[in-house]
């Protein structure tokens, strides 16, 4: 109940093929379909290389091979990839890797990074927090170094590598025991929020009596939407706070527009209609401080280390929420507008074009490039994808235009050509 | 320290901030909505309005105005000046009196409310016995004769409302003393009128329902005569003289009972049925009026044949062999005659007749009874208003051909000066001259003196003339037909039926340095004008631009776009038009911006955008945003789907703001209360139960309807490429949350005519949050606002400041954020909704003055909510200074009218007809100060009225001069700098 999450889908049934045919490209061939394009990124270096899609074996078998492309013997990393919405994935398994695979559209794009102990929990745009520099103080699991050390098969401590997460609660310590703060991650995925709020009367215990005050409450969960699919929230749960911001005497009309725009990270306090799942504020241990740990992992470690106000404090409504809102405790950075230039100019020199230039379009180098453009209007998870895409392309720039880019707030690349 | 001296910096600037914002409503301008009720006090000069909202404003001598409203949310059913005082009385709906006073306080005069009284009758009584269905006040100024649905008469003295008891008029003393061989047993019914005697005021008349008329003597307490009319009775006029009473009636005639001396009954002389033969309706209201040397005036409303003309709003006149029946528009509230004279007891000299949309002032001593233009109380809603536009300051050369475009279109006007004078205007003078542009549902435009209270009309445009559109032009023509009887008369300029609603104005932009005027409508028809002081006969050149762009697979299910004439057409001295631009589709065009300088106008509807160069009469760019599987943006209007939805939300939100009040209680805190409200909101839920409210939580996406729409347009000089190169540039921004950046090239103004002008796509942001975009601003190196085109060419505006960096602030319904130039690195951001659930509706930029040095001040963005709380942001840091509550949330169509000045004011629709004029500024104030001083006794005044008279209406004069003299001077001094 405490952390909810999603597997990554299974790939495609696993051809254990023999191993042999494992190649080393260092053009992508663009004739067999079978054939992967990868392009592996360590620090500020690029490779690219092919890899057939129903001949290569497992992990460990590529793990070796982009140690030996990138001449990094010895040294202990963490294989990352890009799926098609723009979220960061690891590879540490055979599993997620035939994953990556068979989800590579048509280039894989790996990013290998030194082994620091840190583990991560992968979530939305997590490409994007992790260039911002934040939130990746996490909790380091005890065991975090055996994990990637060659198939030595230690028991993993801390949030699982392999899951998404959507969902979490968080600040349990510091809530009452009847009320629930949940934590919404919109992915990047066309997956909708999926639930309706409505007017309604709330019953509060009051020194004079029982009294009566108008509340919102989740009225309907659409089937298959996070909403419903984290298990957190229910029909006819109250909710008390949006975002750390207390609802009290706010209408309707203003809490949807408060839950609209904090939609890319919604977190509702709400007074489960359904008391009987509450949590004991003392309880199992254990669990108490893996959902803290789920939290705290995430981009967000700070969210923990300010006190977010409880509802129980709410007779100072005003200045709880107003502390929430300055410290932006609550608030992932949004900055994740897009910015599309056209700088005639500049682009082409980030653009080598190592293959041969032609303009066919089943080229997958080609294919890299129009597919920017035509993401260019599409809804928020392409846009996402696009924010992604145009990421790694920065990374052509090298190390500087890294540096540069990510010592802003902001998703802004230069020397990007895209054009409408 | 450093807490301590942060302290000390904000206390300095919460300071600064008293000096520089405030909050007030100042006054509202235009015509109050419903009026129901009218008073006019002869001796003061003041004219009074009650309205069903409980509303009472009184009028003057222009600018002079006082507005009260009372406590009890009940519509004023009548209004009585107390003769020769300062006070007034109104009665409710709710059958409640109160007393109001003009009190003078530091030299200017406030209407403040200084009683209240319900008339109790005796325990037990029905509450028919204490009904108020006629007021008299006495004439000696201490006394209020009330009559009543029962049929008694009342008497209370005033001020302090005492009843005296001993001297009311029961029922039973008239009955007891009416012969019974007149009414037989029948019921007298409720008291109808009550008339003093001009020439006696011991003697009242009571008029009762049924017909009969009592004349009562109040010294003796007895019944003097009794006339006996049989039908019912509607009004009751003692002439002057004291020598008759007319009487008018429901059958729709009017009676004369001469008075005769001694002990003779009185006559009947004649029942005058004017409109005669069939059945007609009914006679209102009637007065009669002498004049000097000839026969009388006789005026009356109502009393037409019922089966004809019975839907006519008439008043007739009768003098001598003239009659005319004015016909108004609407419903006929009241009507009253203003007298010459220096206790305005002479001729006759105007016709005021206040019904339900307008006030007609007809002048009565000019052949042919012309209408007078009203100063103020002008219906701004004579067709509906659609949008509105203010421009500041604007330079003395405009304003005065402006004003001479008007006074041709004004002719036929009376040249009589306005005939209510009551009070002294002490308002300063204004600083500037500003105009209110406003759009009209008729296509027409109307130019509003905007500096002071009195909002004045200066010039209307019509765009109608350039389509062909099949209005009928005889419509004026038809009436005045020789021998038509009755003799009606149209006057009254209330008309809110439009023959084409595709001719609706939505956007206006005025160049106030060129003279240009740009206007958009319903169809996508944008019009290009030009100022020309001589009527001009040209035929307009049409063009048309698509905005699709070759998307291809959709239909446009709205309306088709105009039919522009292709013969010439005359257009008066006035704004010309001489270029339409024609969108395709023709959607709404929902984004105008006018470049003068660069002579490039933009505009964009739900399909795209276009710039257009109206000097080579070309296209410099067209955009195509919309999304191709936006079937509702691709289809049209759709009004009707949208309404429901408006209409559903709108009754919701009246259940839920009687819940909020709700929460007020709660406060409180006591056990009742809690009780109290618990049980109303039981009741609330089940009604809630029957229709339960429901919003869907979901993050915006691209798939939405309308994200395609443009919102906003904004030519900018500023660095869009490189940081060194500053460049034309132009800025839109979409529904979706995307924001469009395009450079311009411009040639030289030596090839500027020949050249090529040619647009470049320069930069996209996509808006994470995806909330419409509803406001671009570029702000130069000092953080200030960029200046208007042409304002710096004109020495107006220092030069913006080229050598820094120049940020964009893009304003969206949910936030603010501010980007780097040429870079777009987000540098700061202020979020509105996801803190408050509020989000931006209207937005402009303002200059605040401070109140204490003349020297400071400072820009800043002011911004309207959906809540209706205004706030201002400090410029460049978008800090949020201040928030005032200004309109109530579930007034969505007074929030979206909002429109700010450059100074920090604003002006919003409080009804269809009445803007509410709002100031967050210390330093410009418009606001009405005026004094009205209490008249002298009747006596006395012989030898001072006139004396007065003459000094305040040349004081007047001084003034009216005074304000050009200033702005004059306004003007050469600006040009001087």
């Amino acid at each position: 109940m405490f952390l909810s999450a999603v597997p990554q889908p299974n790939g495609e049934p696993r051809s254990r093929m023999s191993r042999q045919s494992q190649q080393q490209h260092r053009t992508p061939t663009r004739h067999t379909d079978n054939t992967v394009e990868v392009k592996s990124k360590f620090e500020a270096e690029y490779r690219r290389f092919g890899l057939k899609r129903n001949g290569f074996g497992g992990f460990q078998e590529f793990y070796h091979l982009l140690q030996n492309i990138h001449h990094i013997h010895g040294v202990e990393v963490l294989l990352e990839y890009a799926d098609i919405h723009g979220d960061l994935l690891p590879i540490n398994n055979d599993e997620n890797f035939h994953k990556a695979v068979s989800s590579a559209n048509p280039v894989l794009r790996i990013i290998i990074t030194k082994k620091e102990g840190d583990s991560i929990v992968y979530t939305t745009n997590s490409l994007q927090r992790r260039r911002k520099g934040l939130g990746l103080t996490g909790l380091r699991p005890a065991g975090s170094g055996s994990i990637h050390s060659k198939n030595k098969s230690g028991l993993m401590i801390g949030p699982p590598q392999d899951f998404r997460q959507i969902s979490s609660i968080i600040d349990v310590d510091i809530l009452p025991e009847s009320y629930r703060r949940v934590r919404l991650h919109k992915y990047g995925s066309k997956k909708p929020l999926g639930f309706y709020i409505r007017d309604g009367v709330s019953v509060r215990v009051t020194p004079q009596g029982v009294e009566k005050v108008p509340g919102v409450f989740i009225s309907r969960l659409v089937r298959g939407g996070l909403a419903e699919s984290t298990g957190l929230l229910a029909v006819n749960d109250e909710i008390l706070e949006v975002n750390g911001i207390d609802l009290a005497g706010k209408s309707l009309d203003q809490v949807t527009d408060m839950m609209v725009a904090n939609s890319h990270n919604l977190i509702v306090t709400v007074k489960p209609a359904n008391q009987r799942n509450n949590v004991p504020p003392r309880g199992s241990k254990n669990l108490m401080g893996h959902s803290g740990s789920v939290g705290s992992g995430g981009s967000v470690g700070s969210a923990l280390s300010h006190d977010s106000p409880s509802p129980a404090s709410q007779s100072n409504p005003i200045t709880a929420s107003s502390s929430i809102a300055e410290g932006d405790s609550y608030e992932e950075d949004d900055d994740g507008d897009v910015i599309l230039e056209n700088d005639c100019l500049s682009h082409n020199k980030y653009f080598p074009i190592t293959n041969s230039s032609t303009l066919n379009r089943d080229s997958p180098h080609k294919g890299q490039h129009s597919a920017i453009p035509l993401s260019v209007s599409m809804p928020n998870s392409l846009g996402a994808s696009l924010s992604h895409s145009s990421t790694m392309m920065s990374h052509h720039n090298g190390g500087s235009a890294h540096s540069v880019s990510s010592s802003q707030e902001s998703m802004k690349e230069d020397g990007n050509v895209i054009t409408l | 320290m450093k807490r301590f001296r942060r302290h000390g910096t904000e206390s300095q600037r919460d300071r600064l901030k008293q000096e520089l914002f405030q909050f007030t409503k100042t006054v509202e301008h235009g015509f109050p909505h419903q009026p129901s009720a009218l008073g006019y006090s002869s001796s003061l000069q003041l004219m009074a309005i009650g309205t069903r909202s409980g509303a009472i404003k009184l009028y003057g001598a222009p600018g002079v105005e006082f507005m009260g409203l009372h406590d009890e949310n009940a519509a004023v059913t009548q209004v009585f000046f107390m003769p020769h005082q300062v006070e007034l009385v109104t009665l409710l709906d709710d059958n409640s009196l109160h007393m109001w006073t003009l009190r003078s306080h530091k030299g200017l005069s406030e209407l403040l409310e200084i009683g209240r009284f319900l008339l109790t009758g005796p325990p037990g009584a029905p509450p028919s016995v204490t009904r108020v269905t006629a007021v008299l006040t006495h004439s000696s100024g201490e006394l209020l004769l009330l009559g009543t649905e029962g049929g008694h008469v009342f008497i209370v003295e005033v001020p302090g409302f005492r009843e005296l008891e001993e001297m009311n008029i029961s029922l039973d003393q008239i009955t007891s003393c009416v012969p019974d061989d007149y009414i037989g047993r029948r019921n007298l019914e409720h008291v109808e009128a009550l008339q003093e005697n001009p020439v006696n005021s011991n003697q009242v008349a009571i008029g009762y329902g049924r017909g009969l008329m009592v004349i009562w003597d109040l010294d003796h307490r007895l019944a003097i005569r009794h006339i006996p009319a049989t039908q019912q009775l509607e009004s009751m006029w003692w002439k002057e003289d004291g020598s008759c009473i007319l009487s008018s009636h429901s059958d729709g005639s009017y009676c004369c009972w001469t008075l005769r001396t001694g002990e003779e009954r009185e006559e009947e002389e004649k029942t005058n049925v004017p409109y005669g033969h069939f059945p007609c309706k009914a006679i209102s209201k009637i007065v009669q009026l002498p004049t000097a040397g000839g026969p009388p005036f006789l005026l009356f409303s109502g009393g037409m044949p019922r089966a004809s003309y019975g839907d006519r709003h008439c008043i007739t006149v009768i003098y001598s062999k003239t009659q005319v029946a004015f016909d108004f528009t609407s419903r006929i509230i009241d009507f009253f005659v203003t007298r010459d004279g220096p206790q305005h007891t002479g001729e006759p000299s105007a016709l005021v007749v206040l019904v339900e949309e307008e006030l007609v002032v007809i002048d009565l001593q000019t052949e042919g009874w012309p209408v007078i233009q009203t100063p103020y109380l002008v219906p701004l809603h004579s067709s509906a208003i659609t949008c509105s536009h203010h421009v500041s300051a604007i330079p003395l050369k405009l304003w005065e051909r402006i004003i001479a475009a008007g006074v041709v279109q004004n002719t036929q006007y009376s040249k009589k000066p306005w005939p209510i004078t009551g009070g002294q205007n002490l308002a300063p003078d204004p600083p500037q001259r500003d105009l209110l542009l406003t759009g009209h549902e008729d296509g027409t435009v109307r130019f509003w003196d905007a500096s002071g209270v009195c909002l004045y009309p200066l010039y209307k445009l019509s765009t109608a003339a350039v389509f062909n559109a099949d209005a009928d032009l005889n419509d004026n023509m038809s009436q005045g037909a020789e021998g038509e009887w009755p003799p009606f008369r149209k006057v009254g300029c209330f008309d809110p039926y439009s023959d084409d609603p595709r001719l609706g104005i939505q956007k206006i932009h005025l160049c106030k340095y060129s003279g240009y005027l740009t206007v958009a409508g319903t169809a996508g028809q944008i019009l290009m004008l030009e100022l020309n002081d001589e009527a001009a006969e040209q035929t307009v050149e049409a063009k048309i631009v698509d905005l699709l762009q070759g998307q291809e697979g959709f239909r446009w299910k709205g309306h088709t776009q105009l039919d522009v004439r292709e013969e010439p057409v005359l257009f008066p001295p006035g704004f010309q038009p001489f270029t339409v631009v024609q969108c395709q589709p023709p959607a709404v065009v929902t984004a105008l911006n006018l470049h003068s300088e660069w002579k490039l106008v933009a505009f964009g509807t739900s399909h795209g955008f276009s710039v257009y160069d109206y000097l080579q009469k070309n296209n410099v760019l067209v955009k195509c945003t919309l999304n191709p599987s936006d079937q509702l943006a691709m289809e049209g209007p759709l009004s009707r789907v949208k309404s429901i939805k408006k209409s559903l939300r709108q009754s919701f939100r009246r259940i839920r703001r009687s819940r909020v009040s709700l929460r007020k209680h709660h406060i409180s805190n006591t056990n009742k209360v809690i009780q109290e409200a618990n049980a109303r909101l039981e009741a609330e839920l089940a009604e809630m139960e029957l229709a339960p409210v429901q919003r869907k939580i979901e993050a915006r996406s691209s798939d939405d309807s309308f994200t395609g729409l443009v919102r906003t347009l904004y030519f900018a000089d500023t660095f869009l490429s490189d940081s060194s190169h500053n460049t034309p540039s132009l800025w839109a921004g979409t529904n979706g949350g995307t924001v469009f950046a395009y450079i311009l090239y411009i040639p030289p103004a030596e090839h500027r005519a020949d050249e090529a002008l040619t647009a470049q796509p320069a930069k996209e942001i996509q808006l994470m949050h995806r909330a419409p975009v509803v406001g671009i601003v570029v702000l130069d190196g000092h953080g200030a606002p960029l200046p208007e085109p042409l304002e710096t060419a004109h020495d107006l505006a220092r030069s913006p400041d080229l050598l820094g960096s120049h940020h964009v602030l893009v304003i969206s319904e949910e936030q603010f954020k501010v980007f780097t130039l040429p870079k777009l690195s987000s540098k700061m951001k202020l979020k509105l909704t996801a803190v408050d659930g509020s989000r931006v509706r209207r937005a402009g930029l303002a200059w605040f003055g401070s109140n204490r040095t003349e020297d400071y001040g400072e820009s800043g963005l002011v911004f309207l909510t959906n809540q209706g709380d205004v706030h201002v942001l400090s410029l460049p840091h978008i800090k949020m200074q201040i928030r005032y509550p200004c309109i109530r949330r579930e007034d969505v169509s007074g929030i979206a009218s909002c429109v700010f000045t450059k100074q920090g004011q604003g002006f919003y629709l409080m009804s269809p007809s009445e803007f509410e004029r709002f100031s967050l500024s210390t330093r410009y104030l418009v606001e009405p100060r005026c004094l009205v001083e209490a008249p002298l006794p009747p006596v006395f005044s012989n030898q001072h009225q006139p004396k007065l008279e003459g000094a305040s209406s040349a004081l007047r004069y001084i003034a009216a001069r005074r304000v050009m003299e200033h702005a004059l001077l306004n003007d050469e001094s600006k040009s001087l700098r």
